[in-house]
């Protein structure tokens, strides 16, 4: 406990809270550690005590084609995604913090919506819009269902980003003769690489993993997630663990350069809680 | 060295007189491998108006800080008549703090922020009501009681938590560089009021700041800190005009170092000379601007110099000068009136204006 | 400062994306759900109350609706109780290592929610490591069958997903609190306790609500852990919703249960915005 608590503030309450702390601890890592162990379990997915560490289930997820087409449908669609929404992202964020246009409260508001509406009503939605249009359902479609659902992540991190930047920065570069476009290049851009980096990892992130939208839009191709779903329905096999542990160590391998990334900026922007923070606020 | 004047020295007695109220014995502390306050003893008397001075970094926040109960002392203890405070916490000390930036709590109205202390502690609302109106009434924030702290300027929020802290009676207030947010002449009227108020309710106030000039106007006494060790205390008048050490005779107020050899009863000081009963060696002594004069008299006892003008700065009823004299030494003296720059000038001060002061020892 | 051409560059885009592929879209579930199917599958564009109607009149959808409410609002409670005591360990006791006990709570949010609702299906299952591991201590002679396909496996699940989301804003609003507000409640005589209810948990208000809405919110459309792990007692309106656009082929009735859920997940957005606004003092 000395780890984390100073020896000055430990007291009987400071003991009750930090056991309280290691049991949702708990709850929030065991399901994790569980999967992870039992990748490499001989005997498959459920059973106590596990016996017959194996590398067995990994070897089948090398083989195992329509898993790595997958992760490739999904790595395009998060990468095409992530593109999308920091195009528009980052102008809305620059629009809401300074112009003036009618709508602008109902245009704020929409664009946080899909954020916490559930994700199947804006892939239905998209999916009538799709049908009315007379398109097809294929990566397309899940590409432009993702750009627009996490639009509001650029949009609140840049926004954020923007609230902390300094006005006379700007104004001195035009004083100094540059124009606005080279203004933006040369001074906005590179004060706003963390939250842009932020957002772009969170972004990157919530599409690979994305069901909800997916779910509805998706045509032949599958995405990881909804190829995993299929194998769901089929029956769990440690295949899965397999898979899902090397999800956790690239998402872990994720936070972590995002980690080191902010340490190393002064300020201290972090994701999630603005995301919460002004998301919130809308 | 000055004789006492009579006025000092009833003070003093007045002061000797006043039981002790609060106790600080060679209280230290250090924050990991920083010394911040080290071995301070301080009596703290019933009613008196003491002022901690300090620059930023002398420890004089931590000093009031530990007294409050905010940080415990790494050695050393705190008295209050019989009983030891610095083992208890600060909701179970007879003391309140005002605080430099007032920590008025945001949720609550300026009726709810006085009465707050008294609600925690349980007393009946009809008590409540009555010695919270008196405590507004005193600090006339009467018309502004339901109104939230963000409505309400600084000079108003601050005067909210004094009230705040008054209200309940405490045995000694402590005072955080409650003034250092206000602008010059708020301060100085707020300077004026603080000191009546405390004369009128009769309770121990301990104020801490960095201005030498409020420390003056306010106190009964100062206790001058510096790099977390007591430097001198005693009361206004004594600490301008008896300094005990160097650095005391350069913060408060001007002065003019001199750096001397004694030998045999003499003081020379690069071409002034004059008597004095010091040990020999070298010796440093503190002539205040306002002790010297322009012109020669011939009055005894007085020691003469001869230079040029080098500066002038106005300060409205005065104006304060600086003289090159023959040996290369820069005097600086108060006159009134104006004078021109680079003018030949006499200038003078009488022998036992010069106040021996120790040199002050380099700490880390 | 900003020319109007400028203006015009940022906010045209994004607007004009949202409107083509948000505004659109819920205008077109609007109008579907006033629309019917024919027996032929096919979509009928005669505009009628009838989907509203068989919505109140069969009672599958009101019952199904409501208990997903109570599974959200018992979801909103427990992860606020494991919440908010988390993040004030977190806020006030955790000295030196408090970046390191956020960056803890934050990483699971990163890793997949399907791969952290599959771990719980292969825990809580009857083959499951828990049932195993209680029947190896002897503590059980039979696996417990509520763990699995049942609303008390959603709970837990969602409950497990989105206590670091209630974390988030609460964290946050705990350590908007000065310090020296502590401080003063402390030297005017307050112990730690009263501290606490008349100072601390006022001014953190506005975080809980921001937590439990989106607790609350977010499980109420939840779709895919009711698929995994709730079973047929465990349907929530999502899953009717899916099946209507899926197997059920019924267009204009989804719609019209799309469109409930989205009204009232905007009337809580704004019930609690409003309440937030109530309780922030800064």
């Amino acid at each position: 406990m000395e780890f984390f608590v100073n020896r000055e503030n430990q007291n009987a309450r400071s003991r009750w809270l930090f056991a309280h702390a290691l049991i949702v601890f708990a709850f929030l890592y065991l399901p994790i550690v569980v999967l992870i162990l039992y990748s490499f379990n001989g005997q498959g997915v459920g059973g106590f005590p596990p016996r017959g560490l194996t590398l067995d289930w990994y070897r089948t997820l090398f083989d195992d084609g329509p898993i790595w087409d997958s992760v490739l449908n999904s790595l395009k669609v998060a990468l095409a995604a992530m593109l999308i929404s920091l195009a528009l992202g980052i102008p809305a964020a620059l629009a809401l913090d300074r112009a003036q246009f009618p709508g602008k409260a109902l245009f704020r508001r929409l664009v946080l919506l899909p954020l916490i509406l559930p994700g199947i009503i804006t892939g239905l939605s998209l999916l009538m819009l799709f049908n009315l249009m007379g398109k097809h359902l294929d990566l397309t479609t899940i590409i432009l269902g993702h750009g627009t659902a996490l639009i509001s992540v650029a949009t609140t991190e840049v926004f954020a980003g923007l609230q902390k930047l300094d006005r006379a920065q700007e104004e001195a570069s035009l004083d100094l003769g540059a124009n606005y476009w080279q203004t933006f290049w040369r001074v906005t851009v590179p004060n706003l690489k963390l939250p842009i980096i932020g957002a772009a990892l969170l972004i990157f992130t919530l599409s690979m993993d994305e069901i909800a939208v997916s779910f509805l839009l998706i045509g032949r191709d599958n995405t990881l997630p909804l190829e995993i779903w299929g194998r769901l329905r089929r029956g769990i096999t440690p295949e899965i663990n397999a898979i899902s542990t090397i999800i956790f160590l690239v998402s872990l391998a994720a936070i972590i350069f995002w980690y080191r990334l902010r340490l190393r900026s002064e300020a201290s922007v972090d994701v999630g809680m603005e995301l919460m923070e002004t998301s919130v606020g809308a | 060295m000055t004789s006492p004047t009579p006025g000092s020295v009833a003070l003093e007695n007045s002061i000797a007189v006043k039981p002790t109220l609060l106790s600080i014995r060679k209280v230290a502390k250090t924050f990991g491998p920083n010394v911040v306050l080290r071995d301070i003893s301080l009596e703290i008397a019933e009613g008196e108006f003491l002022t901690i001075l300090g620059e930023s970094g002398s420890g004089k926040t931590t000093l009031l800080r530990i007294v409050a109960g905010f940080e415990n002392a790494t050695s050393g203890e705190l008295w209050m008549g019989a009983e030891r405070l610095d083992d208890r916490p600060p909701y179970r000390r007879p003391i309140n703090t005002v605080f430099q930036s007032y920590a008025l709590f945001p949720h609550l109205s300026v009726e709810q922020n006085v009465g707050y202390g008294l609600r925690v502690a349980r007393r009946p609302e009809s008590e409540i009501a009555q010695r919270v109106a008196e405590a507004l009434e005193k600090v006339r924030m009467t018309a502004h009681a339901q109104k939230k702290p963000s409505k309400i300027s600084g000079g108003q929020q601050q005067r909210v938590a004094l009230a705040r802290a008054l209200v309940n009676r405490p045995r000694l207030l402590l005072l955080d560089e409650p003034l250092s947010a206000l602008d010059a002449n708020l301060r100085r009227q707020m300077q004026v009021e603080l000191k009546s108020l405390q004369r009128e309710v009769g309770i121990a106030f301990v104020f801490v700041t960095h201005d030498q000039e409020e420390a003056m106007v306010m106190s009964d006494r100062i206790a001058l800190l510096r790099s977390g060790e007591l430097e001198q205390v005693a009361t206004p008048r004594d600490i301008y005009s008896r300094p005990a050490t160097a650095y005391v005779a350069q913060f408060i107020g001007h002065t003019n170092l001199l750096r001397a050899d004694v030998r045999d009863g003499t003081v020379r000081c690069g071409n002034l000379s004059w008597a004095a009963s010091q040990p020999n060696g070298p010796a440093l002594f503190s002539v205040r601007p306002e002790q010297i004069r322009l012109g020669f008299s011939s009055a005894a006892g007085t020691v003469r110099a001869r230079g040029r003008v080098l500066h002038s700065a106005f300060h409205g009823a005065t104006e304060l000068i600086r003289v090159k004299c023959g040996d290369g030494l820069v005097i600086t003296l108060r006159t009134a009136g104006s004078t021109v720059i680079g003018n030949e000038v006499e200038i003078e001060f009488s022998a036992s204006d010069a106040v021996p002061v120790r040199e002050s020892p380099e700490r880390g | 400062m900003f020319s109007r051409a400028y203006k015009t560059v940022v906010t045209v885009p994004p607007l004009l994306w949202v409107a083509v592929f948000l505004l659109v879209p819920y205008f077109l579930m609007f109008c579907y759900s006033f629309w019917s199917v024919s027996p032929s599958q096919t979509i009928v564009h005669t505009w009628n109350f009838d989907n509203y109607k068989e919505l109140i009149e069969k009672p599958v959808y009101l019952q199904t609706l409501l208990r997903s409410m109570w599974i959200a609002g018992r979801v909103m409670v427990f992860s606020l109780l494991l919440g908010y005591p988390l993040a004030f360990f977190c806020s006030f006791y955790s000295g030196r290592r408090k970046d390191l006990l956020y960056q803890l709570v934050i990483i699971p949010l990163w890793v997949s929610y399907l791969v952290r609702a599959y771990a719980w299906k292969t825990i809580l299952g009857s083959d499951g490591v828990l049932n195993t591991l209680l029947q190896y201590v002897h503590l059980t002679s039979r696996p417990l069958d509520f763990l699995l396909y049942s609303p008390f496996a959603v709970v837990l699940t969602l409950t497990h997903i989105y206590t670091p989301f209630t974390f988030l804003p609460i964290y946050a609003a705990l350590e908007h609190i000065p310090r020296n507000l502590v401080e003063a409640s402390h030297d005017l005589g307050a112990s730690p306790v009263q501290t606490f209810w008349r100072v601390i948990f006022p001014l953190s208000i506005p975080g809980v609500l921001a937590g439990a809405t989106f607790a609350f919110v977010l499980s109420l459309g939840d779709f895919l852990a009711p698929l995994l792990l709730g079973g047929p007692s465990g349907i929530m309106i999502s899953n009717i919703v899916v099946s209507l656009f899926g197997a059920a082929y019924n267009w204009p009735l989804g719609a019209a249960i799309a469109l409930a859920m989205l009204l009232i997940v905007v009337s809580l957005l704004f019930l609690s915005e409003k309440l937030e606004k109530k309780w922030s003092f800064s």
